[in-house]
């Protein structure tokens, strides 16, 4: 909100000085600590202290340039003065504006006697830019153009401030962002009341006076207002004003009107618009003699009903599309006239036909309090949320409307006779309808309580001298105080709200801080601290951490292979990014083609990040799971280092690599979707799941060519691992419990396996290493040999177990003992030993 | 090389003059060795068994006894000194085969550099995010996590928000598009772990909960749909604001060091009563007033509050029993204040040469 310092004078003798920037931003400071932002304030009409008119009365090219001029101006004094000027779009006779020698201009230009090409500049002729005011700052400000030689139009005198001249006097804007649970503070009068209080400066809202007005016909007789719907307008109040001409406002409202970012239109509407900004309370003329039956109506509309508003638009009123291709009732509050046919939205816009123009005679002015909801909702729905929509939807003073509705007659009365026209007469009476009358609110505030959620020491006594000036009543009770809510307040309906204002006015920094801790140990769960060991494995791996966004589009994920069934938003913010994603491999797949496109295509990235499934069945959670992805796309980087990134993870994590069974090929089938999800996108001859207990925990492999180039990764392998996160981080760890190591001499049996393609050498592994049992210190796979004279479907797989006992150097009737079990373990797996 | 007929054993011993013309000839010998095993060879011709030298100390045994101690003293000085020649000339060897051998592995290991041992390097967002949960484990602090997809009850009515609260419209939240049955969406803020918090029952609570959170935001140089944040959450017997403003100047000392302070200013949050805004002095300009502080020399980090006894009553908890206090802020968001990053995309580009600075 845009708040004329000026204006808040009206009703608190604030001692800022409007000029002053540090004045401005103390003020500002003080705002922020009640709550009212202060983002910043713009100083205007001040810095025209040296400027003043000046009427030129010659003007001569200067030798040797061709930019500037040589200007002779009048300015009030006994000799023209010398001037140097760029500026072309003035001409001979104009009066225009000078900055004299010694003048600091707004934006901080400061003005010294110059000599260019050796004529003499006795100061500057200026732009409206460098006045700090609206206009074309291409050129000067021209304030007159009589013509050469004509005489001045009467009020033109070259030498007479600028200010002066334009009524301009300094004023600072602040610009206030205000809380949505205080609609009292969207008005100069609630703002000044919250910043008296907290400087204890006097406050004063003047009752309007309008008593000298009243003449002539009854206003019942003129026109007449009614509320049918009670829930959506709790009152509605009238007052007619004859005998309008139509006439500008004067200088002070249209100036204060233009700061707060409204535009003067004329006197009627410009009282209106003023008296909301002022008071919070948005009122409508209507035009009386545009008016069917002189009467104005708050109703339900009716689906289907039109109206064309004031800003020319044909509203369809009470039906709207749901967005699925139907229309659908809507519950909204309307005014229709004598005739019944809609004259305007209740409390966002009102409609042409009705609207006050040059021609408006009569007036009926409305002052209503409708229900914020459906003014809030009308208004969204139609992208026209108005001043005074907005304020209706945020709450306005069910008790201030016949307040406002004076304050309008005032001000149009009061432009009248600026202006010198006949002042307007006021219909004697109010107009008003109002079934039930707001309930007034009280609440109870514990000083215990209060004392108790602020760590402060206030008595009763103390809380209310801070709530007394902000409006509420308060009166001594057993526990502390019983408190009236004032009607402007209503976001006040418990004792909580009334400990925070408390709190407010008393200074949130008056409140000394408490150090406090958990009586708790601070420590990470299990799972938390296996998360972080995973990323320090990850990233001694030189993988680096990546971020991808979690809402995707299909078909970007889809280059990966066949999804399960994604969650879909219902709005996303551009429609081809529309899913959850349902893969964090997708998403590296397209991070390091961003890498790639830069010319870094050698890196390694991992993510950890939830994933997601459509639920399991109707009304059911969305599956979410955190999901860990590997990409290892260094040099050289293939189904090798994915499996070295497994082994690592297995080995960092402690996990007992003997509980994990790898499946491979077919294999895969049966794990299901769940082992599916683990190896999508990758290589299908190069991927294994690793499993544990019956869940599949790791998938790790190569990515598929195929999804390489849909990702334009280049023709190269490149190394993945996804992990179902949740699973890892779960899975079982060894036991911690140190297991000694043999001090006795081992020996080594190395042998050497013909064994068939179709046999994972995993299998033949772990026979071997259940055949050796408790002899065996280390198993290691030294080498493998395809080729002649092994016959094409076979491979030899060379092993070396290292064969200890804790207690005794093995002889050799114990090594060649297990040495002819390990070779019954290969041959029972259709392996045979290599000679 | 002195080469003395085998005769000579048997026959003589040798004159004074002859065992000077041996020394003088070995101690050449000695000197002109190359290398250790050349010298290894002097040494076994002059002192070994074979040797002249042990031919003489043989012959000695048939000598009168005056010759024998005349002669003796002498072979032992010319022997002792021949050992010591071959000691001190083997050290120069030494010395010389190591700096040979040295010179030959010579390497410039600015040669060498390699990405075998490259480092990986964590997110930004993860980093700052694990400096902030040690923060609070430190205070006594849990971690909590929670879903990113949340039920309307828990991301909205249960924070109090009301049925018209402008966050709850789908220009603000991603709604996510199922049959029917419950309302779901992204989660607007990490508020909703303290709602699954609550419901665990176990009082007194101190948890911080950090995590993704999702605004309808168009991406721009400081919005993206997508941001994390943490949230924290303490509901004990006796809380207070002055518990609040305490904690809140405790974890801004921690993150930013005691040069910057934090202050609180009143705020609306529909789940915390009184509200506060938190700021903090502006980093980059120590509070004087720059372009990042919009030149209020303050920083807004985040929102913080008392607990609305609506939220404690809403989870079934007795507000007048219990009381607590909840905080939020972005993380990337300090991340970028504390890194001068000037546009929040980069954190999602996944750019190794922005990745790797951190
Ligand atoms: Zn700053």
């Amino acid at each position: 909100m845009r708040v004329p310092l000026s204006w808040l004078k009206d009703f608190v003798p604030l001692p800022t000085s409007p000029s002053e920037e540090a004045d401005v931003a103390e003020l500002g400071r003080v705002l922020s600590s009640l709550g009212l932002v202060f983002e910043g304030a713009e100083l205007v009409g001040s810095g025209l202290d040296g400027v003043v008119l000046a009427h030129v009365v010659a003007l001569e090219p200067i030798k040797g340039a061709d930019k500037i001029r040589r200007v002779l101006v009048d300015a009030g004094g006994p000799e023209p003065l010398e001037i140097v000027c760029g500026a072309w779009n003035f001409g001979l006779g104009d009066v225009v504006p000078l900055a004299t020698v010694g003048t600091e201009l707004p934006n901080g230009m400061a003005i010294g006697r110059r000599t260019m090409r050796g004529v003499t500049s006795n100061g500057m002729l200026c732009s409206p830019g460098e006045l700090g005011l609206p206009g074309e700052s291409s050129g000067l400000l021209v304030l007159s153009s009589p013509g050469p030689g004509a005489a001045l139009p009467a009020g033109i005198e070259p030498g007479r401030p600028l200010a002066e001249h334009l009524g301009i006097v300094p004023d600072a804007v602040l610009d206030l962002s205000i809380e949505p649970n205080r609609p009292d503070c969207l008005s100069i009068a609630g703002i000044a009341r919250d910043l008296a209080a907290r400087l204890k400066l006097p406050f004063v809202l003047p009752e309007p006076d309008v008593s000298g007005l009243e003449r002539g016909e009854a206003a019942e007789a003129l026109a007449a207002v009614e509320t049918r719907a009670p829930s959506a307008c709790d009152r509605i109040v009238g007052r007619v004003l004859v005998g309008l001409a139509p006439i500008a406002s004067p200088p002070l409202v249209a100036r204060r009107l233009i700061l707060s970012g409204m535009r003067p239109l004329g006197a009627v509407v410009d009282a209106s618009n003023y008296a909301m900004l002022e008071l919070g309370q948005p009122t409508h003329p209507y035009d009386l003699d545009h008016l069917a039956g002189g009467r104005i109506v708050a109703r339900l509309a009716r689906p289907g009903e039109a109206l064309v508003t004031l800003d020319g638009t044909a509203r369809v009123l009470g039906r709207a599309p749901n967005g699925r291709g139907e229309d659908i009732d809507l519950i909204e509050c309307v005014i229709a006239d004598g005739n019944d046919e809609v004259v305007g939205l209740a409390g966002v816009m009102g409609g042409r036909h009705s609207e006050v123009s040059e021609q408006t005679t009569r007036v009926l002015l409305e002052s209503a309090h409708f229900n914020g909801l459906m003014v809030g909702r009308a208004a969204k729905r139609r992208g026209l949320r108005t001043e005074a929509s907005v304020r209706f939807e945020r709450g306005v003073d069910p008790e201030g409307t016949r307040r406002a509705a004076d304050r309008v007659i005032e001000l149009v009365a009061a432009a009248a006779r600026h202006a010198g026209a006949p002042v307007p007469s006021l219909a004697p009476g109010v107009l008003e309808d109002r079934p039930v009358p707001a309930a007034p609110v009280r609440i109870e505030l514990r000083t215990e309580r209060m004392n108790a959620l602020l760590g402060t020491e206030l008595g009763a006594g103390d809380a209310a001298e801070l709530l007394e000036p902000i409006g509420f009543s308060c009166a001594p009770s057993e526990q502390g105080l019983v408190v009236d809510v004032p009607s402007f307040r209503p976001d006040t309906t418990a004792e909580i709200d009334l400990i925070e204002e408390v709190a407010r006015h008393y200074g949130y920094e008056q409140i000394a801080p408490r150090s406090r801790r958990s009586p708790a140990v601070g420590r990470r769960s299990p799972s938390q601290v296996r998360r972080h060991q995973v990323m320090a494995l990850l990233t001694g791996l030189g993988a680096h951490e990546a971020w991808t966004p979690s809402i995707i589009d299909p078909a970007l994920e889809d280059r990966l292979g066949p999804a399960p069934e994604r969650v879909r938003l219902t709005n996303p913010i551009v429609a081809e990014e529309s899913a959850l994603r349902s893969s964090v491999l997708a998403g590296l797949c397209a991070a390091a083609r961003h890498n790639v496109a830069h010319r870094n295509p050698h890196l390694r990235l991992f993510e950890l990040g939830a994933v997601f499934e459509a639920p399991p069945a109707a009304g059911e959670w969305p599956r979410e799971r955190e999901e860990l992805g590997v990409l290892l796309a260094e040099e050289g980087d293939d189904a090798a280092a994915a499996s070295g990134c497994f082994e690592r993870l297995v080995e960092g994590l402690r996990l007992v690599r003997d509980d994990l069974e790898l499946v491979q090929g077919d294999e895969l089938d049966a794990l299901g979707a769940a082992g599916a999800r683990l190896v999508r996108g990758m290589h299908p001859t190069r991927r294994a799941v690793a499993w544990c207990a019956g869940v599949p925990l790791v998938g790790f492999g190569e990515l598929d060519f195929e999804v390489a180039e849909r990702f334009e990764l280049g023709e190269r392998r490149i190394g993945v691992l996804v992990a179902d996160l949740g699973a890892l981080l779960a899975a079982p760890e060894r036991p911690r419990i140190a297991r000694a190591v043999s001090r006795f001499p081992s020996s080594d049996l190395d042998l050497a396996f013909v064994l068939d393609e179709a046999v994972a050498a995993e299998r033949l592994r772990r026979a071997l290493a259940a055949a050796g049992g408790e002899l065996v210190e280390s198993l290691q796979l030294l080498d493998v040999y395809r080729g002649a004279p092994l016959s094409g479907g076979e491979r030899s797989l060379a092993f070396r177990l290292r064969m200890c006992a804790l207690d005794h150097t093995l002889d050799e009737a114990e090594l060649s003992a297990a040495r002819r079990r390990l070779i019954e373990a290969g041959e029972a797996l259709g392996a045979r030993l290599r000679a | 090389m002195p080469r003395p007929d085998r005769e000579a054993d048997r026959a003589s011993l040798p004159s004074s003059d002859e065992l000077a013309a041996f020394f003088a000839e070995a101690s050449q010998a000695i000197a002109a060795a190359a290398d250790r095993r050349q010298l290894e060879a002097v040494r076994l011709e002059l002192l070994g068994r074979s040797s002249v030298l042990s031919a003489w100390k043989r012959a000695l045994g048939g000598a009168t006894p005056e010759e024998r101690r005349e002669v003796g003293l002498a072979l032992n000085a010319t022997r002792d000194g021949l050992e010591a020649a071959v000691a001190s000339r083997g050290d120069v060897l030494a010395v010389a085969e190591r700096a040979a051998a040295l010179e030959a592995d010579r390497l410039d290991l600015s040669e060498l550099a390699t990405r075998r041992f490259a480092a990986g390097h964590l997110h930004l967002v993860s980093q700052v995010r694990a400096e902030l949960e040690d923060i609070f484990l430190g205070m006594g602090y849990e971690i909590a996590e929670g879903p990113e997809v949340e039920s309307d009850e828990h991301n909205f009515t249960a924070l109090n928000m009301p049925p018209h609260h402008p966050a709850r419209s789908n220009q603000d939240s991603f709604y996510l598009d199922l049959d029917d049955g419950e309302t779901f969406l992204l989660r607007s803020q990490t508020s909703p772990v303290q709602i699954r918090l609550l419901a665990r029952k176990e009082l007194p609570l101190y948890a911080v909960a950090p995590g993704r959170a999702y605004r309808r935001d168009t991406p721009d140089a400081r919005h993206l749909p997508a941001f994390h944040q943490i949230e924290g959450i303490a509901v004990d017997r006796d809380i207070s604001f002055a518990d609040l403003a305490g904690t809140v100047a405790t974890f801004t000392e921690a993150i930013f060091g005691t040069a910057i302070k934090s202050r609180l200013r009143p705020a609306y949050f529909p789940f915390t009563e009184p509200s506060a805004e938190y700021e903090v002095t502006c980093v980059l300009c120590s509070g004087a007033g720059c372009r990042t502080c919009s030149n209020t020399g303050w920083i807004e980090l985040g929102g913080c509050g008392l607990v609305h006894p609506n939220v404690l009553s809403m989870a079934g908890v007795d507000p007048e029993e219990w009381s607590g206090f909840a905080f939020g802020f972005g993380i990337d968001r300090l991340a970028m204040i504390r890194y001068q990053i000037e546009d929040i995309r980069s954190l999602i580009e996944n750019d190794v040469r922005f990745l790797t600075q951190f």
